[in-house]
């Protein structure tokens, strides 16, 4: 048994009870609850990993000693100029080009994570903007924006969003706006939603009778009580936005050739799953792995901090 | 109510000038010479001239416009360029294909999004809930192509190398010509639509039910009036209470419905199933204006009525959103 002095014993209480008694935010909370969920955890594993790998790419690149786009019609294709499966050279075989698959898909990441997240953070900011300024605006303001949000909410968005790009050309800057411009009008609804209820708080009326601006009341007072459904509702159009691109790419309208993305390769082995099961698998655990990572996470951060959000984007582009 | 839907139905067509009129701008800035591609290669310049005079293609923009405006009101969408069809005929053609589609897959996606949606709310955090929340969630989170890959690959070429010639890779049988047959060629692509559709609904199912919304729902004032009124437990909780819990189910449907009765273009295009969305492809990658317009404009009429018939489908199955 070890014997203390009293004074040391008093200060470890002291020290002690105010922690007992701390209070807990609601974000301290969320993320115990996320802590705590382990599906949440994986999840974001998985994407601290494949971030890594994306990051890791031209590391990795060298030290296979394949570039992205280098095609190798020698050792990288069978004499019938069918892909070679998985094997010392080519870690995970190649594609029909005699190209490595292992560092296209990591390359592959980046484009994807890009697409994803750029067209997310675009959205979420327009759809902020626009969804604040018409729910606390309120009057004339209100109708005409939320009345654009409707109306860009009716558009049959895969088929205009093909028109785009056949018109425009497709390029990565196309997809990633093509993406986000059907996408913010989501968010807008949701925000301006929580803002129409949040301008009514007695705290608004609180910093208004202090002398605050619309700026200040709307991104200082309203914004941080909306981060909550608004950061759930962009962790879910991340992976729609990923599986946008794929489906441009499907259609021959996403990130043009030589690029190496996920969806892109998908569509290039379409022709040969029969005898190259490597060439759609990879690709496609790779896009899935990402995909549902992000979805799981949504929903786990959706549990953890509970907001009343409505549906992101994601499963119209059937 | 009949201001309301006034309103609404005006707002309808304003939407409903403004995406066709898009659609119309975009084919002029787009760098594009269909007379050309009508004609052919080797075309001489004044074939391609008579093609364009044919097509209308050589008078001033607002004038193409006036005309296409004045044709429309006359509830005639034109001709398509290539086939000479009328607009009209070609779009009936392919509607029963994808109204098939939709409607058979919706039925699919609600039987089990609902069904598992309810199961996860009866036993929050167990392992049903957790595990379908997983497997729903990978349906949603691969892209439409590859769920239908995925099946034409285990289900048709598998089975086809193994003897087993269930399920054709594509293809559709009209409905009345031999409704098995049309069952059997729609297996897959309702399949594909309700894996990647799924997980919307029991995802909404299972927070609509789970204890605190319901106990929510149930403090409501009108729940005490229901009760007040004398009305047995059961009738309250499953006429009054589920029915508004359930609410955003309706409208979810309403709307998705209302985006695929417009065309399933990757399904279509994936499965090989002549409907309207396979004939936007087809016209965007023709540069087929008057079919472009068509397929656009029955796409956006579609969303605009689910609209119109969610917000009046929400006003009947919940009183208190009923407008004066």
């Amino acid at each position: 048994m070890t014997v203390t002095a009293p004074g040391q014993a008093a200060a470890d209480a002291a020290a002690a009870r105010p922690e007992a008694i701390q209070g807990r935010g609601p974000w301290r909370l969320a993320w115990e609850r996320l802590h705590r969920d382990p599906v949440a955890i994986a999840s974001a594993v998985t994407l601290v990993v494949i971030a890594v790998a994306a990051v890791a790419a031209p590391a990795v690149a060298h030290a296979v000693g394949h570039g992205p786009d280098d095609q190798y019609p020698t050792i990288g294709l069978t004499p019938a100029g069918l892909p070679v499966g998985p094997s010392r050279t080519f870690l995970l075989g190649t594609d029909n080009l005699g190209r490595d698959l292992l560092v296209r898909i990591l390359y592959g990441a980046r484009i994807s994570l890009m697409v994803g997240v750029v067209a997310t953070v675009l959205a979420t900011v327009a759809g902020v903007v626009v969804g604040l300024a018409a729910g606390y605006l309120g009057g004339p303001a209100d109708l005409v924006l939320s009345r654009f949000m409707d109306m860009v909410l009716s558009f049959p968005y895969l088929l205009l969003a093909i028109a785009l790009v056949s018109v425009f050309g497709s390029s990565l800057t196309i997809s990633m706006l093509v993406i986000a411009f059907f996408s913010w009008a989501a968010i807008g609804r949701v925000v301006r939603g929580q803002a129409l209820s949040i301008r009514e708080k007695e705290y608004v009326e609180a910093s208004w009778s202090v002398g605050s601006g619309a700026m200040r009341v709307m991104f200082v007072d309203i914004l941080p009580n909306l981060l909550a459904p608004v950061l759930v509702l962009a962790t879910l159009l991340v992976p729609a936005a990923i599986v946008f691109e794929a489906t441009l790419s499907f259609l021959g309208l996403g990130v043009p050739p030589p690029t190496p993305t996920w969806g892109g390769m998908l569509s290039d082995s379409l022709a040969f799953y029969q005898v190259a099961w490597w060439f759609p698998l990879f690709p496609g655990l790779a896009l899935l792995a990402t995909t549902l990572a992000f979805n799981l996470l949504g929903d786990g951060v959706r549990d953890a901090l509970d907001p009343t959000a409505g549906r992101a984007g994601g499963g119209g582009d059937r | 109510m009949a201001r309301f839907l006034a309103r609404r139905l005006l707002f309808g067509l304003l939407v409903l000038w403004i995406v066709s009129g898009a659609v119309f701008v975009l084919f002029f800035v787009a760098p594009h010479d269909p007379a050309r591609l009508i004609a052919g290669k080797l075309a001489t310049p004044q074939t391609i001239a008579l093609v364009n005079h044919r097509l209308g293609l050589d008078r001033p923009l607002p004038e193409q416009y006036a005309s296409f405006i004045w044709r429309l009101l006359h509830g005639d969408l034109g001709y398509s360029y290539y086939s000479n069809a009328p607009v009209s005929q070609l779009l009936a053609s392919r509607l029963p294909v994808t109204v098939s589609l939709a409607l058979g897959g919706a039925v699919l996606w609600l039987a089990v999004g609902i069904g598992v949606g309810v199961a996860a709310a009866r036993r929050p955090r167990s392992l049903v809930d957790r595990g379908g929340a997983v497997l729903m969630l990978a349906g949603l989170s691969m892209p439409t192509f590859l769920v239908g890959l995925l099946l034409i690959y285990f289900l048709f070429f598998r089975l086809h190398l193994a003897g087993i010639t269930w399920f054709p890779p594509g293809g559709y049988v009209p409905l009345a010509q031999d409704p098995s047959g049309w069952a059997q060629h729609l297996l897959l692509p309702w399949v594909t639509l309700a894996a990647v559709t799924a997980a919307t609904y029991s995802r909404l199912t299972r927070r609509r039910l789970t204890r605190s919304s319901m106990l929510e729902v149930l403090g409501e004032d009108y729940i005490r009036t229901a009760r007040s009124k004398g009305l047995s437990e059961d009738r309250v909780v499953y006429r009054h209470g589920l029915r508004s819990a359930l609410t955003p189910v309706v409208t979810l449907l309403g709307i998705d419905l209302g985006t695929l009765l417009g065309g399933v273009i990757v399904t279509e295009q994936v499965f090989g199933l002549p409907g309207l969305g396979q004939l936007a492809w087809q016209s965007v990658t023709t540069q087929d204006l008057p079919v472009i317009i068509g397929t656009v404009l029955v796409a956006s009429t579609f969303i605009v009525v689910a609209n119109l018939l969610v917000d009046l489908g929400y006003a009947l199955l919940d009183p208190r959103v009923r407008p004066s």
